[in-house]
């Protein structure tokens, strides 16, 4: 992920909080995804709005983290998520 | 011996087979011999109900199919029922008896995904395989509607021997489809299809090939099409995990209301099956016999019950241990350590190498089919 891409959910893809497992998932066509703590963090603040840069450096404030880091973590994430089509970049 | 309820984890889809009603008589059809009728088929608000209690208990997926789902007048509204319980909600179609108009109403009522099946890439090979001639033409219709409306679509294409050559065209058309994703599924053989072993079982050479056509594939479409591949299993070393595992992740109810693990459970005959008009789901989840049969790895006989893989592929498929062996608790007998492997292989050798015309599936009060020209 480069840090100007604006990350989006495309349409069938979407988070749904599992009452019965009292965790976060992402639904997509036949999947679902258990997501953890972090997962979720990451996936909650991509609106398709915000870029990839602006999304890590929030996070990077809310947690007190290296942004760096964040950024490196989340960019494996969101490109697995790509290779399965559950998540788009907007051209 | 059964599996303590208490260590039972929630499911997480449902096949909801809304009708076994289908315009098509595809000779692969993987609903039983004996069908449901028309007059037995659950109402609307019961199937409602049923949501409500399959959100309840943890489904998260639940696929609405049949039969073809599009013959029954109220899919919309069930959809909306299904999106208001919370359920992920993918349609499982043949595209028959869906127009724009219907299209644009399931948009509204919230459906998520749709599947739409693919009996081969051309008009001649589809129609003939379907039974239904026209069908192809006015499957491609439909596809861009689902298009137009904006619908992710994965399209279902089932092979076998006599359209196997077409899977490269298959997954170009998902491509010129839009389509996210392809299941490249080769015929189970159950039900229907087990009579049509000599007609569709591919050949040792063609799931070779289709083999090196999905990695190739999946290779070069890599983030724009994904490829889930159901390999022809008479051909491979170990046998599928079924359902991923006895009673472990889904379950299918029937038009009528049986509650199954698989929907090719009801030919495993010593099993009787909860109806969701007299059992809640749950209490059929936790408790039902017909989950309790095969949940879990204590039911195992030799060799699965030493075996490393048991965890890995429980035992394979159950149905097929029935069809094949004649006990539903015996070793798949695709598994390469089932004393029963070289009489299948030889089998699936004799059916590959066979000639018989194509038994279509037929219904009550419905005509058999003629070959399309």
């Amino acid at each position: 992920m480069q840090p100007a891409e604006i990350p989006y959910l495309p349409r069938g893809v979407r988070l749904h909080h599992d009452r019965v497992r009292d965790t976060w998932v992402l639904l997509a066509p036949e999947r679902a995804v258990s997501l953890d703590p972090v997962g979720h963090a990451v996936l909650s603040e991509i609106d398709g709005v915000r870029s990839f840069g602006e999304i890590t450096a929030a996070l990077a404030a809310r947690y007190d983290a290296d942004p760096d880091r964040i950024a490196e973590d989340a960019s494996g994430f969101l490109r697995a998520l790509r290779d399965r089509r559950f998540l788009e970049v907007q051209p | 011996m059964t599996a303590d309820p208490a260590t039972i984890r929630p499911p997480i889809a449902m096949l909801a087979e809304l009708t076994h009603r289908c315009p098509l008589s595809c000779p692969y059809c993987s609903n039983p011999l004996e069908l449901a009728r028309q007059d037995a088929e659950l109402d609307t608000e019961t199937w409602k109900d049923v949501f409500v209690q399959a959100a309840d208990l943890g489904v998260l997926q639940l696929h609405l199919s049949g039969g073809e789902p599009a013959s029954r007048r109220d899919l919309e509204p069930l959809v909306v029922a299904a999106r208001e319980a919370g359920l992920y909600t993918n349609l499982i179609t043949s595209g028959i008896g869906l127009t724009e108009r219907r299209l644009r109403a399931l948009d509204a009522a919230g459906l998520d995904h749709i599947q739409l099946s693919l009996q081969g890439t051309t008009a001649q090979m589809a129609d003939m395989i379907g039974g239904y001639r026209g069908g192809f033409d006015r499957k491609m219709q439909v596809a861009e509607w689902i298009g137009a409306v904006g619908f992710p679509l994965t399209l279902n294409a089932v092979l076998h021997r006599q359209n196997l050559h077409q899977l490269p065209r298959a997954i170009e058309m998902a491509v010129e489809m839009g389509a996210r994703r392809i299941e490249v599924a080769t015929v189970q053989f159950h039900g229907w299809a087990l009579r049509n072993r000599d007609a569709m079982m591919p050949t040792r050479a063609q799931a070779r090939e289709a083999d090196a056509i999905v990695a190739e594939a999946r290779a070069r479409l890599k983030g724009t099409l994904v490829i889930d591949y159901v390999p022809a299993d008479y051909h491979s070393d170990y046998p599928k995990k079924c359902m991923g595992g006895w009673g472990s992740t889904g379950l299918v109810v029937d038009p009528a209301g049986r509650v199954m693990p698989c929907h090719a459970a009801a030919s495993i005959p010593h099993l009787s099956f909860d109806n969701v008009r007299d059992t809640t789901l749950e209490q059929t989840w936790y408790r039902g016999s017909a989950f309790q049969a095969y949940r879990g790895t204590d039911w195992m006989q030799e060799p699965c019950s030493s075996c490393e893989r048991k965890r890995v592929d429980f035992g394979g498929c159950r149905c097929q241990a029935m069809a094949i062996v004649g006990d539903p608790a015996a070793t798949d007998p695709v598994c390469i350590k089932s004393p029963h492997r070289a009489a299948l292989t030889a089998q699936a050798d004799a059916h590959a190498a066979a000639d018989a015309p194509l038994v279509h599936r037929t219904a009550p009060g419905k005509p058999v089919p003629e070959p399309a020209e």
